[in-house]
């Protein structure tokens, strides 16, 4: 007879758009966030092939600039920001501390309705007809001049803004309240830590951000003076307002990802993370000081000179924190028994990219060098370095990691492998070639372009289309898997962690019994060996 | 049914501390439009921002009970008025200091 489990509990469709259960919610955010990654994907491969020629073929230049928009909106807010946290997290947070569920469940599921709320909100703008400001929704132009749906757009985007806000707050409550006991602060798997700082950034800046996108419809649709200097308002003030939330933004996406990298690096090289501590307050620091370099994003906006260098400045100190965890990732390798499996070939590639991505940003937050940047595709190719290179590349690392945890099923490791090559070789082909174009000067958000800068664009498509083969795969073995897959025991990978101390896939409330803390985190010296190799 | 009278007990009433703190609002905003019709220079600003800190302090204080929560409570709502101060510092650094 097959023991319950949080997947076999209840059968009916209601029980699980009614559940309370972390793992349920988790799953029901997972299969959203797939609908809108292959939409935003879709606009990126339109893109992708309107640019593979130097004129206007596939589409017109309106419809370049809705196709961009949406790609923007729908990747930052419905994909990449919820990612990790609302599905990995979701699912991993309660299990890693030893606790039934999150704080406040039913919040938990309010914010996945919320959720889709605003999302369907926000695709209803698209298809109606789209939005073309691009998705900084930079005013005047927004507030002023854009025909398109940017009052719509701006309603879902807020809306899903509160499914954040109250996910931060779940996953700070819990943290504080829902410790197993003997689970001290330094007892924490570092994806917790990582969550907590992703979290308070949540709360922090996303009422912003809220405030902001009310102040830009206030003046859109009443002609209240915020924005337009003709009423006494300051276009640089959106600005501000805008990357106080969108650029602590970009450290919500990726931190969760060097979560997940922690747990993989340490598993797949059996060793103690180096440097837990630091690489522990690393998270908190990169969440405090992400919130001093918003101005980078204005240097040539008109901001005033002393302003941009102070905020060159407090980017460059950002990148310290940020370098802590991959010299100390880099150490926790060294002399350790390192295993390639799929989620490690995930977890290296992670690591790769995201210093280039890092290091291609402090060259961004050279003032000097920014003003000849800015606006071109090296900016492009440094943030979707950071943003697909990164945050991506973990979220499908932690994905393969937890997916016997998840399913309780193990998915076929050699088309894993392959999928993780293809994404690393595609990733890597599609943005490259960026840097070298923005460093010759190609302009972003055009869709037609000099001549001279199509062989680089042509090798940028077709990597993007060897991206998206790559990113389509998994979805094929891991669907497989379901299925066929070999049932998973409780610790396949002979990890650490409390979430593997429970049955594949875990129960209604996750453990039969509570667990009890009495060792330090990632103690591989002493931890299970792998039970499948 | 509207003719069931409840329990005097159950009656909810403002604690004697919630009205002298709303009390104390209102002669504070009393002061804020008092003042800033006094020909105080260049301290009109830091006059009416001081007042405005002050009932700030109040409604976190007593309206939104942090006098009684515990520390970590506490350095979550401080960290919302740092959040702040940071935004109000770097985006004024910008408008103050343009040529």
């Amino acid at each position: 007879m097959t023991e319950k489990n949080y997947l076999t509990d209840d059968y009916r469709l209601v029980s699980w758009f009614t559940t309370t259960d972390h793992k349920r919610i988790a799953i029901l955010y997972f299969a959203t966030l797939i609908v809108f990654f292959f939409i935003g994907g879709a606009a990126a491969t339109l893109i992708r092939l309107e640019l593979a020629t130097p004129g206007p073929d596939v589409v017109s230049a309106d419809t370049y600039n809705r196709l961009f928009t949406m790609h923007g909106i729908i990747m930052v807010w419905f994909f990449l920001i919820p990612s990790i946290p609302n599905t990995l997290g979701n699912f991993i947070v309660p299990l890693m501390i030893g606790a039934r569920d999150l704080a406040f469940p039913r919040l938990n599921l309010a914010s996945w309705y919320l959720f889709v709320l605003g999302g369907c909100i926000t695709l209803y703008a698209i298809f109606m007809g789209g939005v073309d400001t691009g998705w900084t929704l930079y005013t005047p132009f927004s507030t002023l001049y854009s025909n398109s749906y940017v009052s719509v757009a701006v309603t879902g985007i807020f809306i899903a803004g509160f499914s954040s806000i109250l996910t931060g707050l779940n996953f700070i409550v819990t943290i504080h309240k829902l410790r197993a006991p003997g689970l001290t602060w330094y007892r924490l798997p570092l994806f917790i830590w990582t969550l907590y700082a992703t979290s308070v950034i949540l709360v922090l800046a996303t009422p912003v951000l809220a405030i902001t996108l009310v102040l830009l419809a206030m003046e859109r649709l009443f002609g209240v003076g915020i924005f337009d200097p003709r009423i006494g308002g300051d276009p640089l003030l959106f600005q501000h307002l805008f990357w106080f939330y969108s650029h602590p933004a970009v450290y919500i996406m990726i931190l969760p990802g060097m979560g997940v990298v922690n747990e993989l690096i340490a598993c797949y090289a059996r060793k103690k993370i180096f440097g837990y501590k630091f690489v522990a307050w690393a998270s908190l620091a990169i969440a405090a000081a992400g919130f001093l370099v918003w101005g980078h994003h204005m240097f040539v906006s008109g901001q005033s000179l002393t302003a941009s260098l102070v905020f060159s400045f407090m980017s460059f100190i950002v990148a310290v924190p940020s370098a802590i965890k991959v010299f100390n990732w880099t150490a926790t390798l060294h002399k350790g028994t390192i295993r390639f499996d799929a989620p490690m070939l995930y977890a290296l590639a992670f690591v790769g990219l995201f210093t280039i991505g890092g290091l291609t940003g402090l060259f961004l937050a050279c003032l000097a060098f920014d003003v000849y940047a800015t606006d071109t595709y090296f900016v492009i190719a440094h943030f979707h370095y950071i943003m697909v290179g990164g945050m991506v590349t973990a979220y499908f690392g932690g994905l393969h990691y937890w997916w016997p945890k998840i399913t309780g099923r193990m998915y076929p490791e050699y088309w894993a492998r392959g999928a993780a090559i293809l994404i690393f070789f595609g990733f890597n082909l599609t943005f490259f070639p960026q840097f070298i174009l923005g460093a010759e000067g190609m302009p972003r958000r055009y869709h037609v372009y000099a001549p001279e800068f199509q062989v680089w664009n042509v090798l940028s498509s077709g990597g993007a289309s060897i991206l998206a083969v790559a990113y389509l795969l998994p979805m094929f073995y891991l669907g497989f898997s379901l299925f066929f897959g070999a049932r998973a025991p409780a610790n396949p990978w002979g990890a650490t962690g409390l979430e593997w101390r429970t049955s594949s896939p875990p129960p209604r409330l996750n453990f039969d019994q509570q667990p009890v803390v009495t060792e330090d985190p990632y103690d591989y010296a002493h931890a299970p060996e792998p039970q499948h190799v | 049914m509207s003719g069931i009278r409840r329990p005097k007990s159950r009656i909810w009433r403002p604690s004697t501390d919630l009205v002298l703190c709303w009390i104390g609002l209102l002669t504070l905003l009393g002061l804020t439009v008092t003042l800033s019709y006094q020909p105080l220079a260049s301290f009109n600003f830091p006059v009416a921002m001081t007042i405005a800190a002050i009932k700030a302090g109040l409604v976190a204080a007593i309206f939104m009970e942090l006098r009684h929560r515990s520390g970590v409570v506490c350095a979550f709502a401080a960290a919302g008025f740092f959040w702040l101060a940071i935004l109000l510092w770097l985006g004024l650094m910008d408008f103050l200091t343009r040529v």
